[in-house]
């Protein structure tokens, strides 16, 4: 399961923020005036697991303002999970990517591993905190909080291929209108997550949104990595072995 | 337009985005680029307070090329007929109607009137209507009819002709001059509501408090139906003028109402001189036309429901025991009388206006003069606790010990925490459910008021006093349960529908009587309870009925979900468009999908016999019921204390001249003139304007949103939105701090720096505009300044509200003085 967020219909009420911290019991964020158009919330976080987006942008018909609720990606290929040593983080019956806090030690380690910066560990704690997508609620077949509370459905929840033709169709429907720059974030099974669980229908590149162009697993090199560390620590043995060997011979 | 529906009715708005979706065209006309913009198909910013002059163009655009539904026009409007020769226009005396009197600053409306026949307006002020020979203004109205027409609309003094003479100067140019809108962006607007309109199209206004809350904010409403009654979108599916309603329940506080000069059902309140008796009051009030013809039928019936058995024939229903109006009575009238020492208690429910109020520190200092003031609220906000640590507090204006006011808090329940209906924008009426019980001390409003009656009628149930009667006479036998002795709010709906003489639930407001069998505590709302069955609670899903959904809720009257829609169909019954058929007469009845807002068996050709009175009065083709002429008003002959029709008037404050008419602001608004009350000068010193605006995230005064630690976040501090043009001519810089500056107060707020609040060009000159949120007081998590505190009381003479929405100030970077 995951959620499609249409972007070219979010009304950046933030509904989705509020619904998400209410039902999950996340703490406040800190009262900042960051003075970034409407966004006082500035990105994902251990306290933030739903985040609004507002762009202001100047176009040749005037003034463009765009907004995007951001998530975890929940991916295909997940280095939070990959790196996890204590087995908190784990993937559901879901398809989703979830911490149990309970066991989670509070090591870091997924912290850095994450391609879009999204799990954060929190001061007073040190675990490391993230979207759930509302494991709870799936567990009682109930939709997420922030699918739920959205007014304009921009948020959108439900087996991801499904969600995947949905975002296809909306994509035609916006490029025969002829709205520029509209297309699809994490929908495609080839990118460098395997494709995400959570995806996106954006307006313009990923950059302006604050999301990375171009995200990379980033354990994805580690089984190449593990295999040349490998191969160099037979070679540096033989090296001793020889150098040993070698010496006594003479 | 006048709307930020996005981000002020984000969950109604989801039906726009449907509608978009479907491929309506939506058209968002603001002073800022808002959340409503960012999703709009096409934005144009205008100046604030200007919107009169861009719709005036409207209305002549439509007229001036024919763009009017000519058949709907001639038909269903008041478009033929004839007015009074007396009548002179704002052409004709640079900006003033006739019968303005300077000495009284005010309008003697009787030279607007129909000619030979007085009209009586469905709602406004009915007491501007003057009275006919016989009895009443009826007495020369026969069958409905108007007396003189000009069916060709050709009668240099039919309304029609009126109306183009007077919008004849409202020019795409004008605009351009007024609103600093180019001409060309107006008349893409224009054109698209043209086109978009007529028997298969029709276009829907939305508007909320940007057009209300201005000195002439009622014509503005009234500009809007003028273009709509041209354009043929009244009673009709998709059309229609949105009043978006502030709160969840606005529009049930008006039907049952928190005003000063209207009973439920929007009777008028007794006035002590007019109104002396029940008959005379009756006789006022009832229409010879129309739905209003009953007002008899309904007045007793109120009176059975407030008195019960006490309510006989030969007391005349304890109508003396009601409250008599003498004049003015309205919010900001009652706290300039406060600030003089005339009010010595207040009851303040759900408002904070220490903040939330224009000129927050008369109302500051008006409470101060209180012997006593009870605050009903979820949190103790600024109004309950300004005599501590207000603003004058702080600057040592007000000293606590010198405050006499002595303070009650009480804590309300949520609407969580109680039953009830909320009834929203759509008159629709919708039940909710009590989840938990009220902790600690709150408690419900409908709680309050039973206890507190029952409290006051056993400490006065000895008394012999006449002056005490009306509270011991009143019905006040609602049953309760639980463990906090909550009244049943089901009875109450229940007593609000309508009872018959056996106890027995009426079905509607045409089964009310004037003789004392039926008790009916708000005859529009009759029918909400019909069968024993809360009608408001039905819940059955959209997909399990029609388009129209009759079983979501209950929408007064009689679950009718769109007004006069007899207009929907064409003067013979049948449908303008199949395309937008809603109601039709199918040779024996009216039929289609709502309940149609006809008498159900009125033939298409119904012609109201000699002497037929109240609905019988009208003709089959006549649409507008509660109108004693059956037609929409274009022109409103009465029931408006500013004029017939709408003109531009600059606001109160403005830095420009009126260019339309030698008359600056409207004639009739409303200027308290008081020491606590002063207005800033035309000039240097206040070169911009200044508007106030919601946000999502907060909500009105902050009583329910600053407290939250998830609603405060989202929006942490009071900021004002300047264009980068501005913030370089006064050196403001993103992120810091300005103050803003007018003759009530100086405050200090966040700066934010954005392209969406562009200047405009104003008869020449670039005008900046200043965005100001008004959510914030010294309480809760999220602080600041409150922006109401710039503001004075420049009223609309009709409402009494405040313009806050255009006003001039100055604008500083740093913080303010302490």
């Amino acid at each position: 399961m995951g959620f499609f967020t249409d972007t070219s219909v979010c009304i950046g009420c933030k509904a989705c923020e509020v619904a998400c911290k209410e039902w999950n019991g996340v703490p406040s964020d800190g009262l900042d005036f960051l003075g970034s158009s409407y966004d006082n919330t500035g990105a994902l976080g251990a306290s933030t697991w739903r985040h609004v987006a507002f762009v202001e942008q100047q176009v040749d018909t005037g003034v463009r303002w765009l907004m995007s609720s951001d998530v975890c990606k929940h991916c295909t290929h997940a280095a939070c999970l990959d790196v996890c040593p204590t087995g908190a983080l784990f993937r559901t019956e879901f398809e989703t990517v979830v911490v149990q806090s309970d066991v989670c030690n509070g090591c870091g380690y997924c912290v850095p591993a994450c391609p879009f910066g999204v799990i954060d560990r929190r001061e007073d704690d040190g675990r490391v905190w993230k979207c759930t997508l509302c494991y709870d609620r799936l567990k009682s077949d109930l939709t997420p909080a922030c699918a739920k509370a959205c007014p304009t459905e921009s948020i959108q929840f439900g087996p991801v291929d499904e969600l995947g033709e949905r975002a296809a169709r909306r994509l035609g429907t916006l490029a025969s209108a002829g709205v520029p720059g509209a297309r699809l974030y994490g929908a495609d099974e080839g990118d460098g997550v395997g494709g995400t669980g959570a995806f996106f229908l954006l307006l313009d590149q990923p950059e302006v949104y604050g999301l990375p162009p171009d995200p990379v697993v980033t354990t994805r090199d580690l089984p190449a990595m593990w295999r040349t560390a490998a191969a160099a620590a037979v070679t540096l043995a033989g090296v001793v072995v020889a150098a040993v060997f070698g010496g006594r011979r003479r | 337009m006048g709307s930020n529906m996005a981000e002020c009715h984000p969950v109604g708005f989801q039906w726009v985005m449907e509608a978009k979706a479907k491929g309506a065209r939506v058209i968002h006309v603001d002073p800022r680029f808002t959340r409503t913009s960012a999703l709009a198909d096409t934005f144009v910013p205008i100046r604030a307070g200007s919107d009169i002059a861009f719709l005036g163009a409207v209305v002549n655009h439509i007229l001036s090329t024919g763009r009017e539904f000519r058949e709907y026009v001639a038909a269903y409007t008041n478009a033929a007929t004839i007015v009074d020769e007396g009548f002179r226009d704002t052409e004709d005396l640079d900006g003033l109607f006739s019968g303005w009197d300077p000495e009284k600053h005010a309008y003697d409306p009787a030279s607007w009137q129909y000619e030979g026949m007085p009209a009586a307006p469905s709602a406004g002020h009915r007491e501007t209507t003057p009275k006919g020979e016989a009895h009443g203004y009826g007495a020369r109205l026969r069958s409905g009819d108007p007396p003189a027409t000009d069916p060709a609309l050709e009668h240099p003094r039919c309304v029609f002709q009126i109306l183009k003479r007077h919008f004849a100067r409202y020019t795409p140019e004008v605009v351009e001059q007024v609103c600093g809108v180019p001409a060309e962006r107006f008349l893409e607007v224009a054109e698209a509501l043209c086109d978009n309109s007529g028997r298969a199209r029709t276009t829907a206004i939305c508007y909320a408090v940007g057009w209300t809350q201005h000195s002439v904010g009622v014509q503005y409403i009234r500009t809007a139906a003028i273009i709509q009654l041209l354009l043929g979108n009244i009673g009709r599916p998709g059309g229609g003028i949105m009043a978006l309603r502030g709160h969840a329940s606005i529009q049930g506080s008006t039907d049952i109402p928190t005003l000063y000069n209207i009973l439920p059902g929007y009777l008028p309140m007794p006035h002590a001189e007019r109104h002396p008796t029940l008959a005379a009051y009756i006789d006022t009030n009832t229409a010879p036309a129309g739905f209003w013809g009953h007002a008899g039928a309904y007045t007793v019936s109120l009176l059975k429901a407030f008195f019960g058995e006490n309510a006989q024939p030969d007391n005349d229903f304890c109508y003396d025991h009601l409250p008599f109006i003498t004049g003015d009575h309205s919010t900001y009238r009652t706290i300039l009388d406060m600030a003089d020492g005339k009010v010595q208690g207040f009851f303040v429910v759900g408002e904070n206006p220490a903040v939330g109020s224009a000129n927050g520190r008369l109302h500051r200092l008006a409470m101060a003069k209180l012997d006593w003031l009870v605050v009903r609220d979820l949190v103790e906000v600024e109004t309950a606790t300004f005599w501590k640590d207000g603003p004058e507090v702080a600057s040592g204006e007000l000293r606590t010990e010198d405050v006499g006011t002595e303070v009650f808090f009480l804590p309300a329940a949520a609407h969580t925490e109680k039953d009830g209906t909320f009834t929203n924008t759509q008159r629709m009426l919708q039940w909710h459910h009590k989840a938990v019980e009220p902790q600690g001390d709150c408690r419900s409003e409908l709680s309050f008021y039973w206890h507190l009656g029952r409290i006051i009628r056993e400490k006065l149930a000895a008394s012999t006093e006449a002056r005490d009667r009306p509270v011991l006479d009143l019905a006040w036998d609602y049953p309760v349960s639980g463990p906090q002795a909550e009244p049943s709010a089901e009875h109450v709906l229940r007593e609000i529908n309508g009872l018959d003489a056996e106890g027995r639930t009426v079905s509607g407001y045409t089964e009310l009587r004037d003789d004392g069998t039926t008790a009916c505590g708000c005859w529009i709302y009759s029918g909400c309870y019909a069968g024993e069955v809360n009608q408001a609670a039905r819940r059955r899903p959209g997909w399990e009925q029609s388009w129209v959904a009759p079983e979501w809720g209950w929408a007064w009257p009689a679950n009718r979900r769109i007004l006069y829609n007899r207009a929907s169909a064409d003067p013979e019954g049948r449908p303008w468009s199949e395309r937008k058929a809603y109601v039709w007469w199918d040779g024996e009845r009216w039929t289609g999908h709502d309940v149609p807002d006809f008498v159900v068996d009125k033939a298409p050709g119904y012609v109201p016999a000699e002497g037929a009175a109240a609905e019988a009065a009208h003709r089959g083709d006549e649409p507008f019921v509660m109108q004693t002429d059956g037609r929409g008003w274009l022109y409103a002959p009465t029931g408006l204390l500013d004029g017939p029709l709408p003109a531009h008037y600059e606001p109160d404050e403005s830095p420009f001249d009126n260019p339309l008419y030698g008359q600056e602001s409207n004639p009739a608004r409303q200027y308290h003139r008081h020491r606590l009350n002063p207005r800033n000068r035309k000039g240097a010193e206040f070169p911009y304007v200044m508007t106030t605006y919601r946000l999502t995230e907060q909500h009105t005064a902050g009583g329910m949103s600053r407290f939250l630690p998830h609603l405060a976040e989202l929006q942490p501090a009071m900021f004002c939105e300047v264009s980068p043009a501005l913030a370089a001519e006064r050196g403001l810089e993103n992120g810091g701090w300005a103050t803003i500056r007018t003759t009530r107060a100086t405050i200090e707020a966040r700066v934010l720096v954005t392209d969406r609040v562009p200047p405009v060009v104003v008869q020449g000159r670039t005008l900046h505009q200043v965005g100001l949120p008004w959510h914030w007081g010294w309480k809760g998590l999220s602080t600041g300044d409150a922006a109401n505190d710039l503001f004075g009381l420049a009223l609309d003479p009709n409402v009494h509200i405040q313009e806050v929405k255009a006003a001039t100030c100055d604008i500083r970077p740093g913080r303010r003085i302490r």
